[in-house]
This record gives C-alpha cells, sequence and structure tokens, in this order.
C-alpha cells in the first residue's frame, strides 16, 4: 500500500480497518477471560490453550481433506469439550480452596496443552489450508481481505449472542447470581454446578472460535499462538472494564487499532511497550475500565 | 564438577531465590505475576554496574537495591488494586519493562546484553543461603506472623491494628528485592543477558514453584524448586513429554494437595513416624 500514490489518509483508514478486523478476534477472547472473571473472579489462564485447540484442530482436520464445515465443528467440539474437563479441575473438585489454586491449575492446562501440540506439530508456525485463501475486495482505495471481514462479523453475531444469553436466559440469570453471591443463589434453588458448567462451555467455544477465525484470517497456526493473543485479550479486557460483555468489544477494538498503528507508524518493537503502558496505567488510574466492571452482570438483578 | 552438573546447580539456584521472590507477596496472599520484570531490572542493573568497573559483590547489591527500589515504586500504587487487578498489573508491569530494554540500544536490545564479570556457583550458593536465611527469619518476627494472618484474613488482621497496606507493600518489595538478586546472579553465571528471557513464562514458574512447595513454611519454596526442577532434568530423555507431565503434576496437586507438597501438618507428622 505504501508505494501506491493515494496519500496518507488512505492508508491510515487502511490500517485503522486492518485493526479493526484483528479486534474482533481479540475480543472474543477479552470476552472469555471476561466471563470467567465476571462470574467466578476467578482469571482462567487455560483459555489461551483453547484458543490455540481451536485453531490447531481445525487446521489438520483441514490438512486431511475435510471440509470447512466439518473442521469447525469439530474443533469447537474439542475445545467445548476441554473446556468442561477444566471446569472439573478448576471449579467443581476444588470448592472452598485458596483462591490462587484454580489459577495454577488453569496454567497446569495450557502447559499440558501447549506442549502435546508441540510434540504432535511441532515448534514451527504451520500454514492454515483454509479454503478461503486470502481472497479480497477492494473498497475505494482500500483493501479487504474477505475472511477477515467475514470472521469480524462472525465474532459481532456471538458477542451478541452471549449478551442475549447473559441477559435473556435462564442460565443467564443463574450466572448473574453467582456473580452477585455463589452461597446465596445455591440457597434460592440456582444449580450452581450446571450453571457453571454452561459458563466454562460459553467461554471455551467462544475462545476455540476465536482460534478458528485467526486461522482464517491471518493463515497460520502454532502451538504459542494463543499466548500473545491471550495477553492482548486480557488487556482488552481490563480497558473497557473486567466482566463487561461491550467492554470487551470496546477495548479489543482499541488495543488492536493502537496495536496495529503502533506497527506500521513505529515499530514492531514498540507494540508491547505501548500496549501494557496502557493497561499498566489504566489498571491504576481506573481499574473499573472504560464502560465499569462487572456492571451488565450484576446491575440486572 | 562437570560442565553439565555446574549448569543445573545453577538454574537450580536462580530458581530457588525466584521461587522466594514469588514467595514473599504470595505469603501474604497476593499473587505477583511481575518477578521476571524484577529479575530484569536486577539482572541488568547488576550488568551495567560492573561494566562500569564495579566489583561483582557491589554490583549485584546494586541489582537488588535497584530491583528493591523499583518494586517499593511499583507497590505503592499497585497495591491500590487488589486481587486479580493486582495480578494483571504485574504482569503488566513485568511486559512493559521487558519491552522497554528490547527497545533500548545501549542495553543491547534485540540483540542482548554481555556482561563481564563472572560468579561461579560457590558465591551463587551463598547469595542463596543469605536469602534462605533472611526468609527463616522473617518467618520468626512479627513481620512473618503478620504476612500469614493477612493471607489467612486480611480484613480481621486490620481490626487487630496491623496496617495491612504496609505489610503487604513491605512483602512485595522485598520480594522485588529477591528477584533483583535472582536477576543478577543469572546475569553474571550466564554472561549474557536477553530482554525475551524475562517473560511471563518465567515469572509464573516462580509463582509455580512457590505454591506447588506450599507457602504454610518458609521451605516451602526451596522444595518447589527443587523438586520441579531437577525431576524434569532427570526425564531430559523423554524431550518434550517431561513438560506435559509437569502440567499433569501442576492439575493433580492443586487437587490433591492445594497447600503444596510441604505443609505443616507434614512437618508434624514428620517425628511421629519415627518414633513409630
Amino acid at each position: 500500500m505504501k508505494h501506491e500514490p493515494v496519500g496518507v489518509r488512505f492508508m491510515l483508514l487502511q490500517q485503522v480497518t486492518n485493526g479493526l478486523l484483528l479486534g474482533g478476534i481479540y475480543a472474543l477472547v477479552a470476552l472469555s477471560f471476561s466471563l470467567t472473571i465476571g462470574i467466578l473472579n476467578f482469571l482462567n489462564f487455560s483459555i489461551p490453550a483453547l484458543f490455540m485447540l481451536g485453531g490447531v484442530v481445525s487446521c489438520a482436520l483441514l490438512a486431511k481433506g475435510f471440509g470447512i464445515g466439518l473442521a469447525v465443528l469439530v474443533a469447537l467440539v474439542v475445545t467445548g469439550f476441554v473446556s468442561l474437563v477444566i471446569e472439573r479441575f478448576t471449579f467443581r473438585w476444588l470448592k472452598n480452596s485458596d483462591s490462587h489454586i484454580p489459577l495454577v491449575s488453569s496454567l497446569g492446562f495450557l502447559i499440558l496443552f501447549e506442549n502435546l501440540v508441540l510434540i504432535y506439530f511441532g515448534s514451527d508456525a504451520v500454514g492454515y489450508p483454509s479454503p478461503f485463501g486470502g481472497a479480497s475486495v477492494r473498497v475505494e482505495h482500500m483493501l479487504i481481505s474477505l475472511p477477515r471481514l467475514a470472521s469480524f462479523a462472525i465474532s459481532l453475531v456471538l458477542i451478541v449472542a452471549c449478551y442475549l444469553v447473559i441477559t435473556r436466559t435462564k442460565l443467564g440469570r443463574g450466572l448473574r447470581s453467582i456473580a452477585e453471591s455463589s452461597i446465596v443463589s445455591e440457597m434460592l434453588g440456582v444449580d450452581v454446578g450446571r450453571t457453571v458448567s454452561g459458563m466454562y462451555l460459553i467461554s471455551g467455544l467462544l475462545a476455540g472460535m476465536g482460534g478458528v477465525l485467526f486461522g482464517i484470517s491471518y493463515l497460520q497456526v502454532s502451538w504459542d499462538m494463543g499466548s500473545e493473543v491471550a495477553l492482548k485479550g486480557i488487556s482488552a479486557m481490563v480497558l473497557g472494564g473486567m466482566g463487561n460483555i461491550w467492554g470487551a468489544l470496546l477495548g479489543a477494538l482499541i488495543i488492536a487499532v493502537v496495536e496495529v498503528l503502533t506497527i506500521s507508524y513505529v515499530s514492531s518493537e514498540a507494540v508491547n511497550v505501548v500496549v501494557y503502558s496502557v493497561l499498566l496505567v489504566l489498571i491504576l488510574v481506573m481499574p473499573n475500565g472504560l464502560l465499569g466492571d462487572r456492571a451488565i452482570l450484576v446491575e440486572r438483578m | 564438577m562437570s560442565g553439565y552438573a555446574t549448569q543445573i546447580a545453577a538454574i537450580l539456584i536462580v530458581n530457588i531465590v525466584a521461587a522466594y521472590a514469588a514467595y514473599m507477596p504470595l505469603a501474604c496472599g497476593q499473587l505477583n505475576l511481575g518477578t521476571a520484570g524484577f529479575m530484569a531490572i536486577g539482572g541488568y542493573a547488576s550488568a551495567v554496574l560492573s561494566a562500569h568497573g564495579l566489583g561483582l559483590l557491589v554490583s549485584i547489591l546494586g541489582g537488588a537495591a535497584a530491583a528493591t527500589v523499583a518494586g517499593l515504586l511499583v507497590s505503592i500504587p499497585v497495591l491500590r488494586a487488589r486481587g486479580i487487578y493486582l495480578t494483571i498489573a504485574t504482569l503488566a508491569f513485568s511486559e512493559v519493562i521487558a519491552a522497554i530494554l528490547l527497545n533500548v540500544d545501549s542495553l543491547g536490545g534485540a540483540s542482548g546484553l554481555v556482561v563481564n564479570d563472572h560468579i561461579g556457583v560457590g558465591p551463587m550458593l551463598v547469595a542463596m543461603t543469605i536469602v534462605l536465611i533472611v526468609v527463616a527469619w522473617f518467618s520468626r518476627t512479627r513481620f512473618g506472623l503478620c504476612l500469614t494472618a493477612v493471607r489467612n484474613d486480611g480484613r480481621g488482621t486490620a481490626v487487630f491494628g496491623v496496617s495491612v497496606r504496609r505489610v503487604e507493600v513491605s512483602a512485595l518489595t522485598i520480594g522485588a528485592g529477591f528477584a533483583g538478586v535472582a536477576g543478577a546472579i543469572y546475569a553474571h553465571q550466564f554472561n549474557y543477558l536477553e530482554a525475551q528471557h524475562f517473560n511471563v513464562l518465567l515469572s509464573t514458574y516462580a509463582v509455580l514453584f512457590a505454591l506447588l512447595g506450599g507457602l504454610q513454611t518458609p521451605l516451602g519454596p526451596l522444595i518447589g524448586a527443587l523438586v520441579f526442577t531437577l525431576v524434569p532434568e532427570l526425564l531430559r530423555s523423554t524431550d518434550q513429554w517431561r513438560y506435559v507431565g509437569f502440567g499433569v503434576c501442576i492439575i493433580l496437586l492443586m487437587l490433591l494437595r492445594p497447600e503444596g507438597l510441604l505443609t505443616r501438618q507434614l512437618i508434624h507428622r514428620l517425628p511421629r513416624w519415627k518414633t513409630a
């Protein structure tokens, strides 16, 4: 793009668009983190592993010649199932323990899955055999990648769906009551075990879908693809407000745009300085984030 | 000692000191994921001091002092945040430090920094022993008691007139100082520093050593670092599978022994076994 005589404005517009499209995937990861923090006050470090599994499993199936629909379906079944297994080890069987314990267990799962994938896939990034390839359209002077645009749209739909589940369904009502107080909601007849399982399932599917969309959009997966995206997701979640669904989306879009603009106007090494400085300052100055934390989960009780 | 044994011993000592760096804040209930950042400050400060011609001891002390000051400066604002916020804030701090070091060309930038003075395993052992003695001494003082009290019930401790905030700031600062020592001895043992080395994973391992060993006694982190550094090393022939095993160990240990390997109960039971 730089060599085309379209002027600085279009390059800026192009980069902002690229950033926004990347932000959709960050938003899924941020929301996945945000749900477990908002409801259980637990930073689930196995989310990067679920993200990675989503990408790697679908990639392996595509490479074996299966269709994209089946590959995505199997990837989501795997991440959903793994997330439910993780729920057993980080919540159900651990009741009444110190708050660090689930976090450490989830780290154990991260180490476990990353290394399992490392054994089977090797340490190099693998090309993602997406049937859509790198198709793109030209709008005005901008080049827009179609898979990324579609991924962004799917992310938005999933976030809205998640919002509706939390605010409109019985499961969501149960989750919001657990966010308020797990003990009281159990006394009032909420099946805490099943409700929390539902939340792990949602959070696992969001992360897994994020991984699939990442593969389709950027045509590469690797065993450590989750960690970097997860750190951005955590930053996005804090920026928007922990436990706040729209906050995760807003934060993710801002973080992704800042990241892409920093890469193109400063340098790729400066990205982490900027993103994490923003995060550090925010958490010290306005820990509730831009939209307020846990607001949507607790406010409508 | 053979080259291999020396290498393992050096890594083990660094891990043990790092485990104590993570242990101090954990002992009063704060999860600090910024150990790597403080280690980086200690390592680079010590490297710069020795590059300016200062002796090994002075450089290492300087590195520790730099990390301690950084710890104090960070802990005062960071401790306004609590729980999960504190964890994320320390994580962000550590990433900022690593990212800045990666971008400062006078400190080697992305290509790394060569460190002058070499430290043998013997002096490293001395440094580790000093850290151990300090921690053991703390555990017998009123401050050590306050740490445990704050970990078990912060509000209850405040009711008894303990300044919880002061205890927390001290714990985080002392932990940062230990991390500085770990970073400094790492720098002078391997004579090479790379900003990428001081990442989240390093902080995570330090925390894991402390938690897996157990927080109830000051010996816990030592046991944790010892077991979880040496056992993977013994299983080296199994290559990547040892990390899978490490992950499984963490999960099972948290399920079956959430208080860590070495608990107070276990210590109480030891003499009874002997007499029986």
